[in-house]
């Protein structure tokens, strides 16, 4: 027979060792993992490490391979939300911020246009009232004065806003290149500050990624409780200083024009109206740290920049004596009155705060405010106990399951089912190995996916096997029925796995979380079980024809 | 000569086109029983899928379903549904139950304070009670998951109808897409009489099923394919026979371990995903008959152009059977 040439010979074996190797680092899962964790610190910390991380450190060498497979939060345990961005609240942010301008520019052709004056209008959109017929021309080209290109590949010519006329109003809102490209900024920003939130909680490998236009998935492997997470991630923490108008117990006060009737934190029934505009905004922070009053109480510190400091210095420096408001996501923290003035830029927020609750809030007003409000559609929260449970009745079953195929294999084929059982170990090995590798995803479903494989990677063998007793029966001699064995069993074999990989594939596609989890070992396992059966299996049987040089064989 | 444990004997030569019709007429019943299964009784449909919320609680005390069902009517739910749950694998003091609520009314995304009061009302019952996972499901994103499985399906079969066209011969993809649709439905059949929850996962099972059905088929009409060219001059039926009986070895076998590994799975796996094992096996039983029985008597009803041979499908075709 035509031996395979040894080049082939050494590759197949090569890429064999290799699966092993790289597989093998997962048999002491906990251990790699903690030396892992430990290294990343180390390194994050520029290189010094505590007596307790180098222990960890200890726990595996630096220079055996350490790629560990993920588990998928069914089997580590963890929080996983699908949030959608509200992307409409900037389209109402940035109407608000054009008014003044567009005021400006109105007021600038005054003996034209007459009188000025907003117009209550739905959200997204901004219209402006003249009092002079004749103006109308005249107010459209100023205000269109205003309007800036848009910079999108989409969007070449088109400007960012649209102004139109209806008798004597002016309305204006953005124009639909405006619109997407501000719909992805906004996805992008939230994106950032949700990751900044994420990482200052410090826990391990959180998946952050923006899914279809407006959706941003949060995965967070590890914590016992999705509530805490969706607390930090979807709380705006929109903060704005805002001059006090008064205070009332009333809930139906009618705040009055640019005024605004927002609600106490702490004591209820009681309500603020505050000016609209605030005389500064939580984009201008620096800087925010828990700590205490001077009556030790929890509180938080803040620091403006310096054009927030200016302002802030400015406003107190006119006001003292008159009480302003902390607003954070249109509630008042809590009104102060100016004692004196506050030029530094920095200052302290007070209320009744736990202390965890001052810690949050530092940590939301250092992450910045969300462009815009997320609310969650998808929530799943699996606690670590029951991801162990998963891991060990999965272990259980593909123990179970690959014994009792082991012995099948065995007892159907002799010889060759032992070939197709180091195979069939070389495989599960090479699954590991290629999931450690590119850094795949265990789920639940995808240790099913490779039971399943268990079950199908002898496949491969037993159509090859079938086929040589047969060629056997037509009194082919040993190593020529071998040889078109494999030649005669390749096609059916091919057409058979490329069309389950098929299915993988659009599992793959259309899936996410555990689906996807299942469609990758699948797949994996559909070409690592065409390789050992076809080629690793040959090898073997190869070796030992040469070694024992049989007469007969019984397959 | 050594032992060999053997599924099928060496020479089979088994008629398998003997009770055609009736496989064909037995076939046909329990699709149509199972689509008006579907019908009638409705899918028991997961949270993937109707949105809504399931909590999984676990106890060191049995569960009294009553009792939690009588703490959850105070809080205005509407439909709530109670299952204890059991398994092998659980402790003896390992007490679990799944709770479900449906989505609630006006509301697109997650309520957590709904899912607060709960937690609370069933700790109130049970102070021991954990809450080992907690899964909610806006009715928005239930949509859309409905209309991404049934794009999965569908996109599976063309891909697999393409391709099988490509390799072999249209009357071929025919005979296999039509097997394909009569597992899926036989299974989603069973899914619908004993009302087993049926969510994205039993998706990705039935797409498994998809692909395993096919690998058997393709290894009959691979084998058909060859045996065509070898005698050009058996009938047509006589060759499908022979190639059925020449994989029948190979078909029990693969079934056989697959099989063997997914009970396994089946009674070892736990709880959580045994709706997705449970499919998986039952598919694969179906999915096996199929190849067998369905397939490749589709392409006989259709015919092959079998050009080499000039006399095709005469009427002493179906009566030159010496089985």
């Amino acid at each position: 027979m035509n031996a395979m040439p040894l080049w082939k010979r050494v590759i197949i074996l090569a890429i064999c060792a290799w699966g092993v190797v790289a597989a093998a680092p997962n048999l002491n899962y906990t251990n790699i993992e903690r030396h892992n964790d430990a290294l990343a610190a180390v390194e994050a910390a520029g290189g010094i490490a505590t007596a307790e991380q180098q222990a960890d450190l200890d726990l595996w060498p630096n220079w055996l391979p350490s790629n560990l497979v993920n588990l998928g939060l069914d089997l580590r345990g963890g929080a996983h939300l699908l949030a959608e961005v509200k992307v409409e609240d900037v389209y109402k942010a940035r109407m608000d911020s054009l008014w003044p301008e567009v005021r400006d520019a109105l007021r600038d052709q005054r003996d034209v246009v007459g009188n000025v004056r907003r117009l209550p209008s739905p959200e997204g959109t901004l219209r402006v009232a003249i009092s002079e017929a004749g103006g109308v021309a005249t107010a459209l080209q100023a205000v269109r004065a205003l309007a800036t290109p848009v910079v999108s590949l989409t969007g070449v010519g088109q400007n960012d806003i649209d102004v139109s006329a209806e008798g004597l109003e002016i309305v204006i809102q953005l124009s639909q290149a405006e619109r997407a490209a501000t719909d992805d900024r906004t996805i992008q920003q939230s994106l950032e500050i949700v990751r900044r939130r994420v990482d200052e909680v410090g826990t391990r490998e959180p998946t952050i990624q923006r899914q279809g236009a407006d959706r941003i998935l949060i995965q967070v492997p590890g914590i016992g409780s999705a509530a805490e997470l969706k607390a930090l991630i979807g709380t705006t923490a929109k903060l704005t200083f805002n001059p006090v108008i008064g205070r009332t117990s009333d809930a139906g006060a009618s705040p009055g024009p640019r005024n605004l009737l927002l609600p106490s934190m702490d004591e209820a029934g009681v309500y603020y109206i505050v000016e609209e505009t605030p005389v500064v905004t939580g984009e201008e922070l620096v800087d925010a740290q828990p700590a205490f009053d001077q009556n030790n109480r929890p509180a938080v510190n803040f620091r403006f920049n310096p054009s927030g400091a200016r302002k802030f210095g400015d406003y107190t420096a006119a006001n003292i004596g008159a009480p302003f408001a902390i607003v954070l996501d249109n509630e008042v923290i809590s009104a102060p009155v100016i004692q004196s003035h506050i030029p530094g830029g920095s200052g302290i927020i007070t209320g009744s705060f736990t202390v965890e609750q001052s810690t949050e809030l530092a940590v939301l007003l250092r992450a910045g405010a969300l462009p815009a409000e997320l609310t969650f559609l998808e929530e799943r929260t699996i606690g670590p106990e029951l991801g162990q449970d998963s891991i060990d009745a999965g272990k259980t079953a593909a123990i179970i399951a690959m014994g009792a195929v082991v012995f099948f294999m065995i007892a159907c084929y002799g010889m060759f089912g032992t070939f197709a059982t180091i195979a069939l170990g070389i495989n599960v090995a090479l699954i590991f190995g290629a999931l450690s590798t590119i850094g795949g995803t265990l789920t639940l479903p995808g240790i099913a996916g490779i039971v399943l494989t268990i079950g199908m990677a002898v496949d491969a063998n037993v159509l090859v096997f079938e086929r040589i007793r047969e060629e056997l029966r037509n009194a082919k001699l040993p190593g020529r029925a071998i040889q078109l064995g494999y030649e005669k069993a390749m096609s059916a074999i091919v057409d058979a796995n490329i069309t389950t990989f098929i299915t993988a594939t659009v599992l793959f596609a259309v899936g996410s979380g555990p689906v996807r989890g299942f469609a990758i070992t699948l797949g994996i396992g559909i070409l690592t079980s065409v390789f050992t059966a076809l080629f690793v299996t040959r090898v073997l049987v190869e070796m030992w024809i040469g070694w024992r040089r049989p007469k007969t064989i019984i397959v | 000569m050594a032992f060999r444990l053997r599924l099928a004997p060496e020479n089979t030569n088994i008629n398998f086109f003997a009770y055609q019709w009736a496989m064909l007429v037995t076939s046909c019943v329990m699709m149509a029983a199972s689509v008006a299964l579907w019908a009638v009784m409705g899918l028991n449909f997961g949270i993937d899928f109707q949105g809504g919320t399931t909590i999984r609680t676990e106890s060191n005390q049995a569960v009294d379903v009553g009792a939690y069902r009588q703490a959850l009517t105070g809080l205005d739910l509407g439909d709530v549904s109670i299952t204890e749950v059991f398994d092998p694998t659980f402790d003896a003091d390992q007490f679990v139950a799944q709770v479900r609520i449906a989505a609630q009314d006006g509301s697109e995304a997650v309520t957590p304070e709904t899912i607060q009061a709960v937690e609370d009302a069933l700790k109130a019952v049970d102070p021991s009670i954990t809450f080992p996972s907690v899964e909610s499901v806006g009715p928005k994103v239930s949509g859309e998951l409905i209309w991404s499985a049934i794009l999965a399906v569908l996109g599976a079969s063309g891909a697999i109808l393409i391709y099988i066209w490509l390799r072999f011969e249209w009357q071929y993809a025919v005979g296999a897409v039509a097997a394909l649709v009569h597992d899926i439905i036989i299974t989603i059949g069973v899914f619908a009489l004993f009302q087993i929850k049926f969510d994205l996962a039993i998706v990705a099972a039935l797409l498994t099923i998809l692909g395993y059905s096919i690998n058997d088929t393709v290894v009959i009409f691979d084998r058909l394919r060859e045996n065509l060219i070898k005698y050009k001059t058996m009938p047509l039926r006589d060759v499908m026979n022979l190639s059925a009986n020449e994989t029948l070895s190979r078909t029990l076998m693969t079934t056989g371990t697959t099989l063997i590994a997914l009970i396994a799975m089946l009674i070892f796996g736990g709880d959580v995903i045994r709706g997705f094992v449970f499919a998986i096996t039952f598919g694969i039983v179906i999915g096996t008959y199929s190849s067998v029985y369905i397939a490749k008597n589709l392409v006989l009803m259709i015919g092959l152009d079998r050009t080499d041979k000039p006399k095709k499908g005469t009427p002493d075709e179906y009566a030159n059977i010496d089985a």
